[in-house]
């Protein structure tokens, strides 16, 4: 019997937590690294059309994890209710998302992947994290104008199963369907776009 | 191990820079079910998932808090990120996992001879333009983070696998705001 998460069972201390982050970090970087996502190009291409990776990596990722830790919950080795989840502000997560959105094809890349572009060299990449702090601290300095917003539709913690009243095993197996009809279809745009390049 | 210690070799050696052939990236899904290990990994050990802006965040406030300290005492978003018990706010759980993924990214590029002082960018658009667009569109995405209650990390990959409502609608918009507005930044990327 296994009782995870491990942290949450108290099998190790917040000193050793820290390293965990650290060797998790460096499969993170490691994976966003290998996938491309050091280059504003690769990253931005999928606006374009022409390299659909960051769809097919993500939501590789997506339906790995998803079903990683859905087996293992319902196998009992995972109190799934113990994964720390972000509770639900609709309409500030909305238009965030939006802002993120257009940040991303503005500037190539996104927090995460704009530290592994530094680290493999590149100073837009550096440029973009400064930016990031900047837009923070925006952020910070405008809080107590925009704090009102920023805790408005609270919806607690809830999932797509819980709101749709939904089996989660239905949710995950629909996710996974949607997810290999998006890689085929992506292969498929990828095709089309690099015809279509030819044929100029 | 030797390619790395070769790739040390090369970069302080400029004259044979061309030498290094930086080998392609690897296969997306491959890549993906990597990924998705690493956040099962962050699940199952730790019971939280992935983040990246979190970090910086931790910084900012830090920063604030040390050039005008009553003006960080004031406010709430500033405060959320000090800890009081004279703990280093720098012992952080997404701090060290940023910093992982520096390490990570390095070790990665440099196993593959990818890492080169570059300028990524379109044709179209000059270098100086490039940096300026860089920094603007980081200003939205730390902006956009915050207002969201995370990133493309903390949201739509770590909120997407436990589907987190939220997350979801976020990782829609963002796909939805970036394809929007791709048309006005074709002269940057294509």
């Amino acid at each position: 019997m296994m009782n995870a998460p491990f942290f949450k069972f108290g099998l190790f201390g917040d000193e050793i937590s820290l390293v965990i982050a650290f060797l998790i970090g460096i499969g993170f970087g490691f994976s966003l690294e290998r996938g491309g996502f050091g280059s504003a190009k690769i990253l931005a291409a999928q606006f374009y059309l022409t390299n659909m990776r960051v769809f097919k990596v993500m939501f590789t990722a997506i339906i790995t994890a998803m079903l990683g830790i859905y087996y293992l919950s319902v196998f009992g080795w995972v109190d799934l209710s113990l994964v720390y989840s972000t509770d639900t502000f609709l309409i500030p997560q909305i238009v965030g998302g939006l802002i993120l959105g257009i940040g991303f094809v503005v500037g190539g890349y996104c927090p995460g992947t704009s530290v592994v572009s530094f680290a493999t060299g590149r100073i837009d990449g550096l440029v973009f994290l400064l930016g990031v702090t900047g837009g923070i601290f925006i952020f910070g300095e405008v809080f107590p104008f925009i704090k009102d917003f920023f805790y408005s539709t609270p919806m607690g913690k809830v999932s797509i199963p819980e709101f749709f009243n939904l089996s989660y095993g239905l949710v995950v197996f629909i996710v996974v369907v949607i997810a290999v009809a998006g890689f085929a279809g992506a292969e498929w745009v990828e095709k089309w776009m690099a015809n279509k390049k030819g044929e100029n | 191990m030797s390619k790395l210690f070769g790739f040390l070799f090369h970069a302080d050696d400029h004259e044979h820079e061309h030498t290094i052939n930086p080998k392609p990236y690897s296969n997306p899904y491959l890549v993906g079910i990597g990924l998705g290990l690493v956040l099962l990994a962050a699940f199952v050990i730790m019971g939280r998932g992935l983040g990246a802006s979190g970090a910086l965040s931790t910084v900012v406030a830090v920063g604030v808090e040390k050039i005008a300290p009553e003006h960080a005492a004031g406010n709430e978003f500033y405060q959320g990120y000090i800890t009081e018990d004279g703990k280093s706010p720098f012992k952080d759980w997404l701090v060290f996992e940023v910093i992982g993924v520096l390490v990570g990214g390095f070790m990665s590029g440099a196993f593959a001879g990818r890492i080169k002082k570059s300028i990524e960018k379109g044709p179209r658009v000059t270098n100086k333009m490039r940096l300026v667009y860089a920094f603007i569109g980081g200003g939205l995405m730390g902006f956009g983070a915050k207002l969201a209650r995370g990133c493309t990390s903390g949201q739509a990959l770590t909120g997407g696998a436990l589907l987190n409502l939220g997350s979801w609608a976020f990782m829609l918009m963002v796909f939805a705001g970036a394809y929007a507005f791709a048309y006005f930044m074709r002269r940057q990327w294509t």
